[in-house]
C-alpha cells in the first residue's frame, strides 16, 4: 500500500516536472496594472472573450507602478503585452522600457474621479481642498510660521461654518493609488505657503485620518454605520452605492458624472493603458483587444463602460486615441 | 462535600476538634471548592464564547450567502428557427438579437428608445452568452419557438429578492378612474389615498399605481386625485373597483437606486404575465469568474484551487515525509542535521508572502514557468507547506515505541524494512494530520499567490495545470472588492464553497487516517 503511493506521488511528481519543462507557447493576451483601471479593463477583456475567438484575457491587478516595471522589464512570453495605469507613464519608466527594447503605445481610455463621500444620514458636506487639506495634513504652519502637529479636531476648528463634529476620514492606504491621488490632487495642491513642499504629501497619523483598507467596499458599510464618518474612494463605488451614500460638493462642483467628464469637478485624473508594440502579431488578439476597448459601445458616452462608473474623454480626444491603437503609434516623450 | 468530619479517618488536633474540621479548615476547604467551580465556569464560559462567536460568523456568512444560491430568470419565448439562426453554424447566429427580439414581443409597449433600454436592462448582458452555451451543449434547441429562463439584471434579482428598494403594496380604499390609457393622465380617486402635502420626484418616494393592465408613476396628487405618467399603457378606462387597482409605494427615491420606476414597472407587469421565475442559480456552479455579477461563477476558481492543491499534495507530502524519515530514522545526529533541524522550524514561521517572492525568483524567472498557472502556485504553496508536514510527520514517527523498530530488526528486517514496513504505516495517522493542518492552510492562501499572477481575473475555466488559474480565497477576495452590490452575496457564497471544499479534503484525510489507524 504505502510503495504503490510512494510511487505513485513520484510518478505524480515526474510527469509535472515534465509538463512544466515542455515549452509552452502563449495564447492568451496578459494585462497587469493599475487597481482604478482594473474593473475597465476585466469588463473589456470579458466582453472580448465572449465576442471574439480569442481567449479571453488575464487581466491583474499589480498598482500602476508594479505594472509598469513588468510591462518594461523586457520582450517575451513570460512579460505581460498590456499594462494599465491611474496616471501617465514616468520619464524614467518610459527610459527603462526603450532601453529593454519595449515601444509603448499609449491610450488615455478615461477619467475617474476621487470623492469624499459620508453616509445618505449624515450632514451635505461642501469643502474647499483647502480646507481638506487643513483637516488632513500632519503638520501646519502655527501663528508665528513654525511648523505644529496639525491642531484641528473638528471640521469648525477649520472654518466656523463647518459643523462642529470631529474630523474623521476613511480612506486608502499608502499603498495604493487612490491614496497616490489623492496626495497630488488635493494635499500638494492645497498646500498651505509655511509647509515645506516635501512635507504636504504627509497625512496626520494621530487618528483623525484612519486607514480603511485596500477594500473600498469595506469604507462603504463602515461610513453607512457612522454617520458622522467622511470616506475617500473612487467614484465608481459613488455611483454604484448613491442609495446610502452622498458625495461631498468640492470647491463648489458636486461630484456627478457630468463634472468629473467636464473637468470641472477638482480632484480627477486620467486614465491609461499601455499596449507593448512589439508584442502585437506575437501573442493573438492584442490590437483586436485594444481595438475593443476604444469602441463607442465600450468607451463611449452611453457605453458599458459608462455603466461600471468609467467617465469618457470628449469625442475629438477619443477619436484621436482610437487612431493611435489602429496605426499602432509608438509614444513618444 | 462537607461529611469529611464523620468519616473515621479524620486526624484529631490539640483542641479536640479534627484539623480538617476546624472552621479555618472547612473555610480553606470552601475556598479551594470556590477556586475549583471558577475554574470550571471560566473554561466552560471559554468554550460557550469561542462557539457563540463560531455561530455569529457561520449565520452572518450562511445568512449573507443564501439569496445567491438561487437567482431570478426571466422564461421568455425565444425564436430559435427564425432569419436570426445561422443555419449553417449556429453558434454564429445572432443571439443578442433573438433575446432583443423575445423582450419586445413580450412588451409590445416599450416601443421608444429609452423605453427599449430600460426594457432590455432587465434582462442580463450576459443572457446571449448563456443562450449560446446552451445552444452548443445541444444544438437540438435550434428549430422550433422555446421559452427559456434567461437571467434577469443583477439589479432586477435583487429587486426581486427584496435586497433593494424596499416597498409597500396597498390597496387604497374605494374606486380608481383613470382619465386615459398612455401619456399624462389623471385618475379620480377618494380623498387622501396620497396626502396632498407629499413630495413628488426623482428626489422623493415614488408612488406607483397598477391598474387596468397597466403602470402609472404618481407625479402629483390634489384634491380630486392623482396626476401621473402612464409608464405601461392601460387596457381601458373602465373605473376599478377598490381591490382591482393597487398603490406602490417605493420609499427610496429614484435618484437613489439602481432600477428606475420604469423598470420596476416592466418588471412587475413580466411578474404578473408568471414569467418570472426563481431558480437554482446553476450559473455560480458552473461558470468561472466575471464582471457582471449575474454572470459570475466559482467553478473556475475551484477547478484551479483543485489543480493548486493536487500540486502542492504531490510535491510537499512524499518530500516531507521522505525528509522526515531521513531526519527521523536514518540521519546521523550531528551538528549539520541540527542546523537543518532549526532552519525547518524556522522555516515554518516565516511570512508566506516570502514564499511568493521565491517563486517569483526561482520558479518564473529562473526556471521560465509560466504566469498565473497553478503549476507554480502549488510549488511556491509546497514550499510553504514542507516545514509543517516535517515537523508533523518527525513527532509522528518519534512517536512510534522503540519496541517495534527492535521486534522488526529482532526477527531480521533490514532498516528500510522496519521504517517502511513497520513504523511509517504506524505514524501514518499523525502525519497524515500534519499533512491536512498545512494543506489546510495552503488552501486558504492569497499572499504567496499575488507574486505569481494567480490573483488575477481570469474568465476561462483552467483545463490542467499549465492554464492560467485563480484559488477561490483570491476569488473571494476579489469579490469582496467589486463595487457592484451584487458580488456580496456572492462572496459570501463563494466563503460557503471553500469550507465545503476544506471539508471535502478534510474528510478525505480523515478516512484515509482511519484506514491506518492502529492501537498498541
Amino acid at each position: 500500500m504505502i510503495s504503490r503511493l510512494t510511487t505513485g506521488a513520484a510518478a505524480l511528481c515526474l510527469v509535472l516536472s515534465a509538463l512544466s519543462a515542455t515549452a509552452y507557447a502563449r495564447d492568451q493576451i496578459q494585462i497587469v496594472g493599475s487597481s482604478t483601471v482594473f474593473p475597465f479593463s476585466t469588463a473589456v477583456a470579458e466582453r472580448f472573450g465572449q465576442t471574439s475567438n480569442f481567449k479571453t484575457p488575464v487581466v491583474e491587478s499589480t498598482g500602476s507602478g508594479g505594472g509598469m516595471k513588468l510591462f518594461c522589464a523586457g520582450l517575451g512570453e513570460a512579460t505581460p503585452d498590456i499594462t494599465n495605469a491611474s496616471r501617465r507613464i514616468k520619464e524614467t519608466e518610459f527610459k527603462n522600457c526603450m532601453a529593454n527594447g519595449v515601444t509603448p503605445v499609449e491610450v488615455k481610455v478615461g477619467f475617474d474621479g476621487i470623492v469624499l463621500a459620508n453616509s445618505k444620514s449624515g450632514p451635505d458636506i461642501a469643502l474647499t481642498r483647502e480646507q481638506v487639506f487643513m483637516a488632513l495634513a500632519r503638520q501646519l504652519p502655527a501663528a508665528d510660521g513654525a511648523l505644529q502637529p496639525n491642531p484641528h479636531k473638528t471640521w469648525s476648528d477649520i472654518d466656523p461654518a463647518l459643523p462642529n463634529a470631529r474630523i474623521e476620514v476613511l480612506g486608502p492606504p499608502p499603498t495604493s493609488g487612490t491614496r497616490d491621488a489623492f496626495v497630488e490632487l488635493v494635499m500638494e495642491e492645497a498646500c498651505l505657503a509655511g509647509v515645506p513642499q516635501d512635507n504636504c504629501a504627509q497625512i496626520r497619523e494621530d487618528g483623525a485620518y484612519i486607514d480603511a483598507g485596500e477594500n473600498d467596499n469595506l469604507i462603504v458599510q463602515k461610513l453607512e454605520a457612522n454617520p458622522a464618518a467622511i470616506g475617500v474612494f473612487g467614484f465608481s463605488f459613488l455611483d454604484q452605492n448613491a442609495d446610502v451614500l452622498k458625495g461631498a460638493v468640492i470647491d463648489d462642483v458636486e461630484p456627478s458624472f457630468d463634472n468629473i467628464a467636464a473637468g470641472d469637478y477638482p480632484v480627477s485624473r486620467s486614465l491609461f493603458f499601455y499596449i507593448k508594440k512589439e508584442h502585437v502579431g506575437t501573442i493573438p488578439g492584442i490590437q483586436e483587444y485594444a481595438l475593443e476597448f476604444t469602441d463607442e459601445a465600450a468607451w463611449g458616452e452611453d457605453s458599458y463602460l459608462s455603466d461600471k462608473g468609467l467617465i469618457p474623454l470628449p469625442e475629438d480626444a477619443r477619436t484621436e486615441f482610437r487612431k493611435a491603437v489602429e496605426n499602432l503609434t509608438p509614444l513618444a516623450m | 462535600m462537607t461529611n469529611i468530619a464523620q468519616s473515621g479517618i479524620a486526624r484529631t488536633g490539640p483542641d479536640g476538634l479534627s484539623i480538617h474540621t476546624s472552621g479555618d479548615a472547612r473555610k480553606r476547604l470552601a475556598r479551594r471548592y470556590a477556586a475549583e467551580r471558577r475554574f470550571r465556569r471560566l473554561g466552560l464560559g471559554a468554550v460557550l464564547l469561542a462557539m457563540g462567536f463560531l455561530l455569529l460568523l457561520l449565520s452572518t456568512v450562511v445568512g449573507k450567502a443564501i439569496p445567491a444560491f438561487t437567482y431570478t430568470y426571466a422564461v421568455l419565448p425565444l425564436d430559435l428557427a427564425g432569419d436570426k439562426i445561422n443555419h449553417d453554424d449556429p453558434l454564429r447566429s445572432n443571439f443578442d438579437a433573438i433575446v432583443k427580439a423575445a423582450i419586445a414581443e413580450a412588451l409590445p409597449f416599450a416601443a421608444g428608445r429609452k423605453q427599449r433600454r430600460a426594457a432590455r436592462g432587465l434582462i442580463s448582458s450576459g443572457a446571449a452568452v448563456i443562450l449560446r452555451d446552451m445552444v452548443a451543449d445541444d444544438r437540438a434547441l435550434i428549430g422550433a419557438p422555446r421559452a427559456i429562463g434567461l437571467p434577469v439584471s443583477d439589479t432586477l434579482d435583487l429587486y426581486f429578492k427584496q435586497l433593494t428598494a424596499p416597498r409597500r403594496s396597498r390597496e387604497p380604499q374605494g374606486s380608481a378612474t383613470p382619465s386615459a390609457t398612455s401619456d399624462k393622465i389623471h385618475i379620480a380617486v377618494e380623498d387622501g389615498v396620497i396626502g396632498s402635502d407629499e413630495q413628488f420626484g426623482r428626489d422623493a418616494p415614488s408612488h406607483l399605481v397598477f391598474i387596468n393592465g397597466g403602470v402609472v408613476k404618481i407625479t402629483g396628487a390634489d384634491g380630486e386625485g392623482l396626476q401621473g405618467d402612464v409608464l405601461v399603457p392601460l387596457q381601458s378606462t373602465v373605473p376599478a373597483a377598490q381591490g382591482d387597482w393597487r398603490l406602490v409605494t417605493i420609499n427610496q427615491a429614484e435618484s437613489a437606486r439602481k432600477i428606475s420606476d420604469r423598470e420596476i414597472a416592466y418588471a412587475e407587469i413580466l411578474n404578473g404575465m408568471g414569467l418570472i421565475e426563481r431558480r437554482f442559480n446553476a450559473i455560480f456552479f458552473t461558470r468561472g469568474a466575471s464582471r457582471e455579477p449575474e454572470m459570475a461563477g466559482v467553478w473556475g476558481a475551484v477547478v484551479g484551487s483543485f489543480f493548486t492543491m493536487l500540486v502542492t499534495l504531490a510535491l510537499s507530502f512524499p518530500l516531507g515525509v521522505a525528509s522526515a524519515v531521513y531526519l527521523e530514522e536514518v540521519a546521523p545526529k550531528n551538528r549539520w542535521t541540527q542546523l537543518i533541524e532549526v532552519n525547518i522550524n524556522n522555516l515554518a514561521a516565516v511570512p508566506s508572502i516570502v514564499f511568493g517572492l521565491l517563486g517569483l525568483a526561482v520558479f518564473l524567472n529562473f526556471f521560465g514557468l509560466p504566469r498565473s498557472a497553478p503549476v507554480a502556485g502549488g510549488m511556491v504553496l509546497a514550499l510553504m507547506t514542507l516545514p509543517t508536514i516535517i515537523i508533523a510527520s518527525r513527532a509522528a514517527l518519534g512517536a512510534v515505541p522503540p519496541s517495534i523498530r527492535e521486534g522488526a530488526l529482532g526477527i531480521g528486517a533490514s532498516r528500510m524494512q522496519t521504517v517502511f514496513h513497520h513504523v511509517l504505516p504506524l505514524a501514518m495517522p499523525g502525519i497524515l494530520t500534519g499533512t491536512i493542518l498545512g494543506v489546510a492552510r495552503a488552501l486558504g492562501e492569497t499572499a504567496p499567490l499575488l507574486m505569481i499572477g494567480m490573483v488575477a481575473f481570469i474568465v476561462d475555466i483552467p483545463g490542467g495545470a499549465l492554464q492560467p488559474a485563480t484559488v477561490l480565497p483570491v476569488q473571494i477576495y476579489m469579490w469582496a472588492d467589486f463595487p457592484e452590490p451584487g458580488f456580496q452575496q456572492k462572496t459570501a457564497a463563494a466563503i460557503l464553497v471553500l469550507l465545503g471544499f476544506l471539508v471535502v479534503m478534510n474528510a478525505f484525510a480523515v478516512v484515509m487516517r482511519r484506514r491506518f489507524e492502529r492501537r498498541w
